[in-house]
């Protein structure tokens, strides 16, 4: 979230699009109908009525997988009508920016496009520049090469009739929801959009989030109290797990996975270290080599020496152009190219996408080693349905690990709180934490290393991992001190500005990443994380102060929040270039005297009318401007509607290109894909429960839970199930071109038809939250139907749109 | 008789979690059961003996083409004037402190007169153990200044408790902040409720929901009217005996051999 939970009770319109939030985000959701309360409007955008829509102002249903087409729509719609906030958009977005001449896009495709390698290749997306280096601009926004113009004509094909047509919306639905959003496009209203998996699970999903980014940029909603784009995270800990790197290309606190080519730690940081030529731009990522050898002085401390790179090719380094998301392991898996398997506190043969091959892949492997509260599927895949134990040659290991109630540690929420907590319970039996789990393979493959010796020793030798306690146990709070980082010279802080210096003894925590270094005198395993202890060792995520000084929720005493205790990222975009509150009312932050005032400020220069000292708001940024045009995304600066890879549609309405052309295609002979197929003729989605948590592997052996949701079931609109007979209650099996399952058919009204491109397209859905393991009469895995792809930057599976057949049993 | 309280039902701010009806059966120690999907979000279909809160979930679609799906947490009302508490033989149902009514299972004989008597059908009887079981607002809880455990659980403050005026008054505060069909629900019959709803829509609209609740016309017969008039009579019938005793003398038993039967 660029926001926090408690800051959505100052919104006054929001957009649940891409989320059931009160299914999902109970707790959450209270924040909601407090904003509701006060007056504000709230709006579903969801193909399937939910318990979210019945809290709702009004819920509009949309096609799965068509959210770029609406949300184009409104785009063209704030364009038509003036509806943009303009202060806000010349001065704070790259609207202004000129493009190079060169950029083109006709007929779906952008400029660039290497068809056999489904990749672009972006020169023809850069900014041109001017003698200096600095990005050239056109304040009057009529460059027709300047990005307003780019977005104005790109946008402008998406009118009121085509949207309509692609996404089912009513003309009129369409009109009620853009007039009521863009109504925020002034100084003193406020619109928040909240977002989960509903936006991510598409092969488009960076680009619907890259959407309504552009629609929060151009209504002035970025960096300000009720306003930001707000993915709900949740129990999963989603949050801390990515911000402590889960996905296979980053590394602690958003800093890049190395490629191979990337051979010494001066080309990486050459590569990665972002240049601004613009005096005015932040462009804080300058600071990345502070950041990354502060990471590896974290991994290997006095082993790494400026001499020997830090350290740097001790780390793993991925192959160019090879990509290692959930898919792409299952894929080689399923080839034979993977021996062994650890598959932690998670359960894919229910939860990845085409669980049939998944099941199938797992068979392949020498080794199998779970680490769970609970048995799962995966766990037993070897004596699954179909699966003859006798042919299995994998040896399968359970290792029982403790629940979170069970450990001490930090848990992150969407608002980047970090909070600490308590061990509730003693785990049962054997359990033990996962971190000790890890820590004990480790020291088993460390002395292993030292007795046999084996290849690249180095990094496994050299790793520093000294989280024990006396008692040899895993220990949080060390480990969490080393994600904090240290001084490891006596090192003296000057603030010229300010006259003043501060000094810090070796063996201090470092109490901000400001003062990460790149010469190996600091340490710190996760430079967003630097500051969440005081340099004297107080440990801020356990802060509970409940004041609240600007009445704005923001509690700065609870917890500590990444970066550096800020509630709201991109603050001082709530004032104007002088500094002072777009919005009197709800003032987050404001330019007093010689400083900033209210939220921590992302940074500590002056509003940007100085011309001299002062910064851009979007410091994150190259630039220092919130980005229209995004050049960075795999798939197209400009967000563009594409059909999913399975859909009811054999031509896209918008181009030639039906699917996003910059996702992968898999092709093992599991991969079979029916689009617009008259087999399988229904859009269908998937998705979770309230009383399920993911696959259910945690939920499902909790009586109380099983009782409220006991088996599979398929919603299926009132009007389809009477075209098919079928009955509410009736057991039905639903298909696709890859697998089925059977499960009870939940006939309602809450899922309606659509009328697409002049046919009638129905929707149904299905839970993910069973498998065969428990209980017996359950049910299987939904994801028997779901296909192997794609979002074409992040490899976010396609769950949310595909089609299925619905037939009695 | 202490503070009267009451447990505040507000529908319009239900996201239908059941963390309710979770809550109510951890606290209350009652298992779950094996269920069946039967085509519905509600389940177990019907309040049973170890589900003394349940979500209803009802699609409702009005006849201006609008659609609503309403969410109804149905339990025990704890009425003032409550049938349950006429009618147990055995004392086991009776009112608290609190002016709930209270359960004291182990006085539960299994008579199942107060599942005939009640006007929202909420006493479940369970064949094992041969007692009834409902609500009882957590008494456990209330004794200990605690709120019950589905208040507790209630993450969006659709739930809430408090002292029976200022639940009444911040009932029909919001009533009147909703405007339209809202309504309260439970304070203009059986004397009161100790359980009130803020509902959405009309309350004829809601299933299982009765539109004019009251102890039931047999119930006030037999225990207002005709239990007091039997007491009588039983007196009457005692001091007829005396009278005869006095009169009459004692009845002697007969001969033997005068006896009827036993061929």
């Amino acid at each position: 979230m660029t926001n926090h939970y408690c800051d959505i009770k100052n919104s006054d319109c929001i957009l649940i699009m891409g989320s059931n939030a009160a299914e999902h985000h109970p707790i959450a959701f209270k924040w909601i109908l407090r904003a509701k309360e006060k007056g504000a409007r709230v709006i579903h955008v969801d193909p399937r009525y939910t318990r979210t829509s019945a809290r709702c102002d009004y819920h509009v249903p949309l096609r799965s997988g068509t959210d770029i087409a609406f949300l184009g729509g409104m785009i063209h719609y704030i364009m038509e009508n003036e509806r943009w906030f303009k202060d806000y958009v010349i001065n704070y977005t790259n609207a202004s920016f000129l493009v190079s001449p060169d950029f083109k896009f006709e007929d779906g495709l952008f400029s660039g496009y290497n068809a056999e390698k489904r990749k672009y290749s972006k020169e023809t997306w850069a900014l041109q520049k001017d003698a200096n280096g600095i990005p050239k601009r056109d304040m009057s926004l009529s460059d027709p090469h300047c990005v307003f113009q780019l977005l104005k004509t790109h946008y402008s094909r998406y009118t009121l009739d085509k949207v309509s047509s692609i996404t089912g919306v009513s003309k009129e639905n369409l009109l009620k929801v853009y007039e009521e959003y863009s109504a925020t496009g002034v100084p003193d209203k406020a619109g928040t959009e909240c977002y989960a998996l509903g936006w991510t699970h598409h092969t488009v999903g960076v680009q619907n989030i890259r959407t309504m980014s552009i629609i929060q940029l151009l209504l002035g909603n970025m960096g300000i109290c009720g306003g930001g784009i707000n993915a709900l995270r949740g129990e999963p800990n989603v949050q801390g797990s990515t911000d402590h790197c889960i996905l296979y290309g980053n590394l602690p606190g958003y800093l890049k996975m190395p490629t191979a080519s990337l051979d010494t730690l001066d080309k990486y940081l050459e590569k990665c270290t972002p240049v601004s030529k613009d005096p005015q731009s932040a462009n804080y990522y300058q600071n990345y080599p502070n950041f990354f050898v502060s990471f590896l002085m974290s991994m290997f401390h006095d082993k790494a020496t400026k001499e020997n790179g830090f350290g740097y090719s001790w780390i793993p380094k991925l192959d160019d152009g090879i990509h290692y998301s959930l898919m792409h392991l299952f894929d080689k898996m399923y080839q034979g190219k993977i021996k062994g398997l650890f598959a932690v506190g998670n359960d894919p043969a229910v939860s990845s996408p085409n669980a049939a091959k998944v099941r199938k892949a797992l068979e392949k492997l020498d080794w199998l080693v779970g680490e769970n509260i609970f048995d799962n599927e995966t766990y037993q895949f070897w004596r699954g349905p179909g699966v003859d134990p006798k042919k299995i040659k994998t040896e399968v290991f359970l290792l029982p690990a403790s629940a979170s109630m069970e450990k001490e540690g930090s848990q992150s929420n969407s608002g980047r709180w970090v909070q600490w907590k308590y061990k509730a319970a003693e785990a049962p039996g054997d359990a033990i934490p996962v971190g000790e789990i890890t820590i004990k393979i480790m020291e088993a493959v460390k002395n292993l290393y030292k007795v046999e010796g084996g290849a690249c020793p180095e990094p496994i030798l050299n790793l520093k991992w000294d989280y024990t306690d006396i008692k040899g146990r895993y220990d949080a709070l060390k480990i969490s001190k080393q994600i904090n980082g240290y001084f490891l010279q006596d090192t003296v802080v000057e603030d010229k500005a300010k006259g003043t210096k501060t000094e810090f003894k070796k063996g201090q925590l470092v109490p901000t990443f400001g003062l990460l270094k790149a010469d190996g005198s600091t340490s710190g395993g996760n430079w967003i994380m630097a500051g969440s202890f005081s340099a004297t060792g107080e440990n801020k995520m356990q802060k509970r102060g409940k004041d609240d000084p600007t009445g704005l929720g923001l509690f700065p005493n609870w917890s500590y929040a990444w970066p550096v205790n800020r509630r709201i990222i991109y603050n001082r975009a709530s004032c104007d270039i002088y500094g002072k509150p777009y919005n009197p009312k709800r003032k987050l932050l404001e330019w007093v005297g010689d400083k900033w005032v209210g939220d921590v400020p992302d940074g500590p220069w002056p509003p940007q009318a100085d011309k001299e000292k002062g910064k851009y708001p979007f410091i994150m940024k190259q630039d220092g401007l919130g980005a229209l045009f995004g050049p960075g995304m795999a798939d197209g600066p400009l967000p563009e509607h594409y059909e999913p890879l399975e859909g009811p549609l054999a031509k896209n309405p918008m181009s030639s290109q039906l699917n996003n052309p910059a996702i992968e295609i898999f092709k093992s002979e599991m991969d079979k894909v029916a689009n617009a197929s008259e087999k399988f003729p229904y859009v269908c989605t998937t998705y979770s429960c309230t009383e399920h948590w993911c696959s259910g592997a945690l939920t499902r052996w909790q009586a109380w839970l099983l009782e409220a949701m006991p088996e599979l079931y398929v919603e299926i609109g009132d009007l389809l199930a009477r075209d098919l007979g079928i009955r509410n209650g009736a057991r039905v099996k639903v298909s696709s071109v890859r697998g089925a399952v059977e499960c009870v058919a939940m006939v309602t009204k809450r899922f309606k038809p659509f009328q697409v491109e002049g046919k009638t397209v129905h929707q149904v859905g299905l839970p993910f939250n069973y498998g065969w393991l428990f209980p017996k009469d359950g049910g299987d895995s939904t994801n028997f139907l779901t296909p192997t792809v794609g979002d074409a930057n992040t490899f976010c599976p396609e769950y949310k749109a595909f089609m299925v057949n619905v037939q009695k049993i | 008789m202490k503070t009267e309280y009451i447990k505040l039902i507000d529908t319009t701010k239900c996201t239908a979690c059941r963390g309710c009806q979770i809550a109510c059966k951890q606290w209350n120690e009652m298992p779950g059961l094996r269920t069946k999907q039967w085509g519905s979000y509600q389940n177990p279909p019907d309040l049973q003996w170890n589900t003394w809160t349940l979500i209803r979930f009802q699609e409702y679609a009005d006849n201006k083409g609008g659609f609503k799906w309403l969410f109804r947490k149905d339990g025990c009302m704890h009425c003032t004037d409550a049938a349950c508490v006429k009618v147990c033989p055995s004392g086991a149902l009776h009112h608290t402190e609190f002016g709930t009514v209270g359960l004291n299972s182990s006085l539960c004989i299994g008579c199942k007169e107060c599942i005939s008597a009640c006007p929202f059908d909420i006493p479940r009887y369970n064949r094992e153990t041969d007692r009834v079981y409902k609500c009882d607002l957590c008494y456990d809880r209330l004794r200990n200044d605690e709120s019950p455990a589905c208040v507790k659980s209630c993450p969006t403050g659709a739930l809430t408790f408090g002292r029976k005026d200022d639940m009444i008054r911040k009932a029909h505060a919001r009533v009147k902040e909703l405007g339209g069909d809202a309504n309260v629900y439970g304070d203009k019959f059986v004397s009161g409720t100790h359980v009130l709803y803020v509902l959405e829509e009309n309350p004829k609209i809601y299933e299982k929901l009765p539109r004019n609740p009251s102890v039931p016309f047999t119930v006030t017969v037999w225990k207002d009217i005709l239990k007091p008039l039997s007491l009588l009579a039983a007196g009457g019938v005692v001091g007829g005996s005396f009278l005869h005793y006095i009169l009459h003398g004692p009845k002697l038993p007969d001969e033997p051999g005068q006896e009827k039967g036993g061929e």
